[in-house]
C-alpha cells in the first residue's frame, strides 16, 4: 500500500490540478464548492492514513504518526479556512479561482514539509507552501487605490527570501561539516560536533527560516504588516496552518541538537523571551484587529519555543499541543472578523462594539478565543501555557518561566479590552450580523474543541507524545 | 476516597448543569425561577455536609478521586476538613439569596446574568473544595470570567474601569502563584500536586520564602491586604448587588482560605519568618479601612473600605498562629460573609428606590422604612462587632489570640474596633434620623421578598451572637491539626522559638 503512504498529497496535488483547469474556465462559487470537496477528501484520507508508516523518493521523505498528524490538522485547518471564508469578499473576482488554487498548493506543500527529512526536499517544501502564500496576499481588491496589499506581498517575500537565504546557508554549513543533507545522518554525526562554532551556526542558520514562519523575534518584521494587508480570510490562513507546519521542523531541527545544544537553548531562550516582550507590549497599543492578533501571535511563538528550548521529548509533546491549541483559538478569533467585517474591509477593535447584541455567538466565539489566547481556564490556552511552564522549570529555566508567566499578566489586557467593546461597549450599528448555518455550526464546534481540549487534554497530549515518541 | 453518594462533586456540577439549562429558558422570568430553584436545591444538598461531618478527625472527608490528567499525575480530587466546610455552606447559602436581590434590580439581559451567577456558584464551591493544585488554579481562574462579566455589563457607571482593574489585578497576582504551584511539584518525590501530600514537605528555607511570597500576593490581592486593596472599592461599588454580595461575602474569603489551607501548611518556615510583617500590614489594614470608611460619602464604598478593615482583623487572626486567633479568624470570615453581605443587599434595596448610593440622598428614610431600617440597624451592629452579635465573637477570639502572641500588635488594632464603631453608628445615624432635605418622599417599605431575603441573615447573626458552638465545633480539630503541622514542620529550624 505506498500509495496509501502519499494519499493525503496525492489529493491535494489532484486536487490542485483540477482546480488549475478550473482557473481557466469557471468562476469562484464552482471553484469554491471544489476547493471545499478537496479539502473534505484530504481531511477523510489524512484521518484515514494516521497511523501510516514507511519511507518514499530514497527515504527522503517519511511518513510516521508525527507527520500523519501534522498532515491532518494542515487539512482540517485548511478546511476550516475555506468554510469560514465564505465567498472572499475581498478577493478581485476573477482571480477567486486562482486564490483557492494556490491555497490549496499552500497547503499540499506544508504537508510535504512536515514529511520532509532531508534538506533539500524540506527547502523545495517549504518554498512551495510559502510561494503560492506570497501570491496570495496582493490577490486583494484594491479599495482605496492605496495598493497595501501590494506593499505587504512585497515586504513578505522580501523578508522571507533573506530567511530563505539564511537558511540555505545554514544547511551548506551542515552538510560541510557532515557531508550528508539527510537528517537521520546529521543525527547521528552532529552530535559529536555540536560544540564547534560552524554546527551551532548552522544549525541556528536552518533554525532561523522556520522561526521566520513562526515570526519568532527577531524574523517577525513581516506581520504586523502582512497580517493588516492581507484579506482577512487570507490572514486567517497565515496566522494558522503555517504555524503547525513551522513547528513540526523546528521540532525535528531542535532535536539535532540535542542532548548538548546548551549554545542553542540559550538562543532560543533569548529569542523566546524577547518574542514574549515584543509582541505583547506593541499588541496592547494596536487599534486594527488583526494587527492585534498579529503581535500576539509574535508572543506566542516565544510561548511555543518553551516547550522546543526543554529539548525533551514531553517539552516536544507539549509544544505540539500549544500549537494545536493555539491555531483553534485563532481561528475562533479570525472567524469572527470574517463575518464582523462586512466587505472585507479591515476590522478595527472599536468596531467591535455592541457585538454581544449584535450576535451573541460570534461574540461568545471571539471571548472563547481570546480568553484561551489570553491563557484563562478553562480553554486550551491555559492548558498548554501550564504544560509549557511546567516543562521548562522542569529544565531548570526558572528565569524564563517567571519572564513568561509576567507575560500572561501584560497580554491579559489587551484581550480583556476587546472583550470588554464586545460586551460592555454601546453597538456602533444595530443590525444584527447574518451568520450562516454553517458558520454557527463551525463556531460552535470551536467553542467546544477550545473548552474540551482545555478541560479533557489528555487523549490529544497522549497523540502527541506518542507522535514524538514515533520520531526519537 | 470514592465511597458512597459523590456529594461535593454534585454540589459542583449542579450549579453548571443549571447554567446549561438556563441557556434554552424562553423568557426571563423563568431564568429567575430557575437560577432560584438551583441555588436553592445546591443549599440544601450541602446541609448533609455538615450533618454527616465527622469533627473527631482532620481528615478530609466525603473525598473523592479520580485521575485527570495522567501524563502530569493531575487528579480530581476533591474533600472538606474544618476549615473549608464552613466556606462550602457559606457560599451554597448566600447564592439563593444573591438571585433573590437580583430578581428586579438585574433588569436587562436576564438570562445571561443567571448564567454567570451559576458558574460563579460552580467555581466557588470547586475552589473551597479542590484537594489537587492544578484543579484549584483551575477555577480560582475560571472565576475571573463570569465576575468580569457580573461587574462589566451589569454594572454602574465606571464598570468597565473597575471590571478591568478587577480583571487585572486579580490575574497578575495569582501568575506567580501558577509558577509556585509548579516549583512545588518538581520538588515534591513523585512529583504531585496533591494539596494534602505537599503538605509538611522538606523544602529549603529559601524555596520557602519564595513559594510564600508568590502565594502571598495572590491571596493578598484577593483578601484585600493592605496596600493591595485599591481594586476592592471600585468594584464593590460598580458591581450590581448580587456582585457586591458574592465579592464581599465569598470571593474575599478566598484569600484568607488561601493562607490558612496553603501558606500555614505547606511553607511553615516561611510563615513563621514572615509573621510579624503580615501582622503589622494587617494592622495597617484595621486602621487604614476604618479611617477611610469614616470619610465615605457613598454607602457601597463605606462598606468596602469597612471589608478591609475587617479583612484585616482576619488575617490578624490566622497570622498570630494559635488555636484562639485561626478559629476567630474562620469564624470570622463566616461572619464578614453574612454581614456584610447583608449590608450590600441593604445597600441594593436603597438604590432601588433612590437610585443612588449616596449617603446623603438617605437620610433620614427612617420614617418612610421602619421595617428596613430595623434591619439596617442589626447589621450595622453585627459589623461594629456588637457584643449579642456574630461578629462580637470572632473578634473577640481573635483579639484575645493576639494578646496572647504580641500585646503591641494587639493593643495596636484596638482602635480598629472603635472606628468601626464611628463609621457604622454615622451612617445608621444618617439613615434613620438623618435631616428631612431626602428629597425623595414616598419610599415603599420592604415587600415580602425582600424580608425574605434579608430575615436569614439577621438569623445567622444572632445565631452565631449568642451560640456559636455548632460553628466552632467543626473546625476544632481540623485548626488544632493545622497548628500541629506548622510546630512540627518548624520545630528544627531557628525560627521554632516564635511558637506559641
Amino acid at each position: 500500500m505506498k500509495l496509501m503512504l502519499f494519499a493525503p498529497e496525492l489529493i491535494l496535488l489532484l486536487g490542485s490540478l483540477l482546480l488549475f483547469i478550473l482557473t481557466l474556465t469557471a468562476d469562484g462559487k464552482t471553484a469554491r464548492k471544489m476547493a471545499l470537496l478537496i479539502g473534505l477528501a484530504a481531511s477523510i484520507v489524512s484521518l484515514a492514513a494516521l497511523n501510516q508508516t514507511g519511507t518514499l523518493f530514497v527515504k527522503a521523505y517519511q511518513v510516521d504518526l508525527f507527520s500523519q498528524l501534522f498532515k491532518a490538522l494542515i487539512a482540517i485547518g485548511m478546511t476550516v479556512v475555506l468554510l469560514f471564508s465564505g465567498e472572499l469578499k475581498d478577493i478581485t473576482p476573477r482571480m477567486k479561482p486562482e486564490y483557492y488554487l494556490f491555497l490549496v498548493l499552500s497547503s499540499l506543500g506544508l504537508m510535504m514539509l512536515v514529511s520532509s527529512v532531508e534538506l533539500i526536499t524540506l527547502f523545495v517544501a517549504l518554498e512551495l507552501s510559502s510561494f503560492s502564500l506570497y501570491l496570495m496576499v496582493p490577490m486583494r481588491d484594491d479599495h482605496q487605490g492605496l495598493r497595501s496589499q501590494m506593499e505587504a506581498g512585497i515586504k513578505y517575500i522580501m523578508f522571507a527570501v533573506m530567511a530563505t537565504g539564511i537558511m540555505l546557508f545554514g544547511m551548506s554549513y551542515l552538510f560541510g561539516l557532515t557531508g550528508t543533507t539527510y537528517l537521520a545522518g546529521l543525527a547521528t554525526r552532529l552530535p559529536s560536533l555540536i560544540t564547534e562554532p560552524a554546527a551551532i551556526a548552522g544549525i541556528a542558520m536552518v533554525l532561523s527560516g522556520f522561526l521566520f514562519k513562526l515570526a519568532v523575534f527577531p524574523f517577525h518584521f513581516w506581520v504586523p504588516d502582512v497580517y493588516q494587508g492581507a484579506s482577512n480570510e487570507t490572514t486567517s490562513f497565515i496566522a494558522s496552518v503555517p504555524k503547525l507546519g513551522a513547528v513540526a521542523i523546528l521540532i525535528r531541527i531542535t532535536m539535532l541538537a540535542a542532548p548538548e545544544g546548551a549554545m542553542i537553548v540559550k538562543m532560543l531562550v533569548i529569542c523566546a523571551v524577547c518574542s514574549m516582550f515584543y509582541g505583547n507590549l506593541a499588541a496592547l497599543v494596536q487599534k486594527d484587529i488583526k494587527r492585534m492578533l498579529g503581535f500576539s501571535g509574535i508572543a506566542h511563538a516565544g510561548f511555543v519555543l518553551l516547550g522546543l528550548l526543554t529539548l525533551h521529548k514531553e517539552g516536544y509533546a507539549t509544544s505540539i499541543f500549544y500549537i494545536i491549541g493555539y491555531v483553534l483559538m485563532n481561528m475562533a478569533c479570525f472567524l469572527v472578523l470574517c463575518q464582523v467585517s462586512k466587505s472585507g474591509e479591515n476590522v478595527e477593535i472599536s468596531d467591535l462594539s455592541g457585538l454581544y447584541q449584535r450576535s451573541p455567538l460570534l461574540a461568545f466565539t471571539l471571548a472563547t478565543g481570546m480568553m484561551a489566547l489570553a491563557g484563562i481556564p478553562p480553554f486550551v490556552g491555559f492548558m498548554g501555557k501550564f504544560m509549557l511552564l511546567a516543562g521548562a522549570l522542569q529544565a531548570k529555566q526558572l528565569t524564563l518561566v517567571v519572564l513568561a508567566a509576567l507575560n500572561t499578566a501584560i497580554a491579559i489586557y489587551y484581550y480583556l479590552s476587546v472583550l470588554k467593546v464586545a460586551y460592555c461597549d454601546q453597538p456602533v450599528s444595530t443590525d444584527s450580523i447574518e451568520v450562516s448555518f454553517g458558520t454557527k455550526a463551525l463556531s460552535l464546534g470551536l467553542i467546544l474543541a477550545i473548552i474540551t481540549l482545555g478541560v479533557i487534554p489528555g487523549q490529544m497530549l497522549a497523540l502527541a507524545n506518542q507522535a514524538v515518541a514515533a520520531i526519537l | 476516597m470514592n465511597e458512597g453518594f459523590p456529594l461535593l462533586s454534585a454540589l459542583i456540577f449542579l450549579p453548571l448543569a443549571g447554567a446549561l439549562v438556563t441557556m434554552f429558558l424562553p423568557s426571563d422570568s423563568a431564568a429567575r425561577a430557575w437560577a432560584l430553584v438551583v441555588t436553592t436545591a445546591c443549599a440544601l444538598l450541602s446541609i448533609p455536609l455538615y450533618t454527616g461531618f465527622n469533627n473527631g478527625t482532620a481528615q478530609y472527608q466525603f473525598g473523592e478521586h479520580h485521575p485527570w490528567i495522567s501524563a502530569w499525575n493531575i487528579n480530581y480530587t476533591l474533600g472538606v476538613d474544618g476549615i473549608s466546610l464552613l466556606l462550602i455552606l457559606l457560599t451554597t447559602i448566600i447564592m439563593p439569596f444573591c438571585v433573590l436581590a437580583s430578581w428586579r434590580y438585574i433588569a436587562k439581559r436576564v438570562k445571561a446574568f443567571m448564567v454567570c451567577l451559576l458558574v460563579m456558584e460552580c467555581a466557588m464551591i470547586g475552589v473551597f473544595a479542590a484537594l489537587d493544585f492544578v484543579l484549584f488554579y483551575v477555577l480560582w481562574e475560571a472565576m475571573l470570567i463570569p465576575m468580569y462579566l457580573i461587574i462589566g455589563i451589569w454594572g454602574g457607571p465606571r464598570k468597565v474601569y473597575a471590571s478591568i482593574k478587577f480583571f487585572i489585578y486579580t490575574l497578575a497576582g495569582s501568575v506567580m502563584l501558577l509558577v509556585a504551584i509548579i516549583a512545588l511539584y518538581l520538588s515534591s518525590t513523585p512529583h504531585t500536586f496533591s494539596i494534602p501530600m505537599l503538605m509538611g514537605g522538606a523544602y529549603s528555607q529559601t524555596m520557602q520564602i519564595l513559594v510564600f511570597l508568590a502565594f502571598f500576593l495572590a491571596f493578598a490581592i484577593k483578601v484585600p491586604m493592605f496596600p493591595f486593596h485599591t481594586w476592592l472599592p471600585a468594584a464593590h461599588v460598580e458591581a450590581p448587588t448580587a456582585g457586591s454580595v458574592i465579592l464581599a461575602s465569598i470571593l474575599l474569603k478566598m484569600g484568607t482560605y488561601g493562607f490558612l489551607r496553603f501558606c500555614l501548611p505547606i511553607t511553615p518556615v516561611a510563615t513563621l519568618t514572615l509573621m510579624p510583617y503580615i501582622l503589622w500590614l494587617s494592622v495597617v489594614a484595621i486602621l487604614y479601612g476604618g479611617f477611610t470608611a469614616l470619610a465615605q460619602k457613598d454607602m457601597k464604598k463605606l462598606i468596602a473600605y469597612s471589608s478591609v478593615g475587617h479583612m484585616g482583623f482576619v488575617t490578624l487572626g490566622i497570622f498570630v498562629l494559635n488555636r484562639a486567633g485561626i478559629e476567630g479568624a474562620i469564624l470570622q470570615m463566616i461572619n464578614h460573609g453574612v454581614t456584610t453581605g447583608a449590608l450590600f443587599l441593604c445597600v441594593g434595596m436603597i438604590y432601588e428606590r433612590t437610585h443612588s448610593r449616596e449617603l446623603a440622598q438617605a437620610t433620614g428614610i427612617g420614617k418612610q422604612m421602619p421595617i428596613f431600617v430595623t434591619f439596617l440597624a442589626f447589621f450595622s451592629l453585627s459589623s461594629l462587632a456588637f457584643p449579642g452579635t456574630n461578629s462580637f465573637v470572632g473578634e473577640f477570639m481573635i483579639l484575645a489570640g493576639g494578646f496572647s502572641r504580641n500585646l503591641i500588635i494587639a493593643g495596636a488594632a484596638i482602635p480598629g474596633a472603635i472606628l468601626a464603631a464611628a463609621y457604622m453608628l454615622r451612617m445608621l445615624q444618617k439613615v434613620i434620623w438623618g435631616g428631612v432635605d431626602n428629597p425623595v418622599q414616598s419610599l415603599m417599605d420592604l415587600n415580602a421578598r425582600e424580608i425574605v431575603t434579608l430575615a436569614p441573615f439577621l438569623l445567622f447573626v444572632f445565631w452565631i451572637g449568642l451560640g456559636p458552638e455548632p460553628f466552632l465545633s467543626v473546625m476544632h480539630t481540623s485548626v488544632t491539626h493545622l497548628l500541629e503541622q506548622v510546630a512540627s514542620a518548624a520545630k528544627s529550624t531557628a525560627v521554632a522559638g516564635l511558637l506559641p
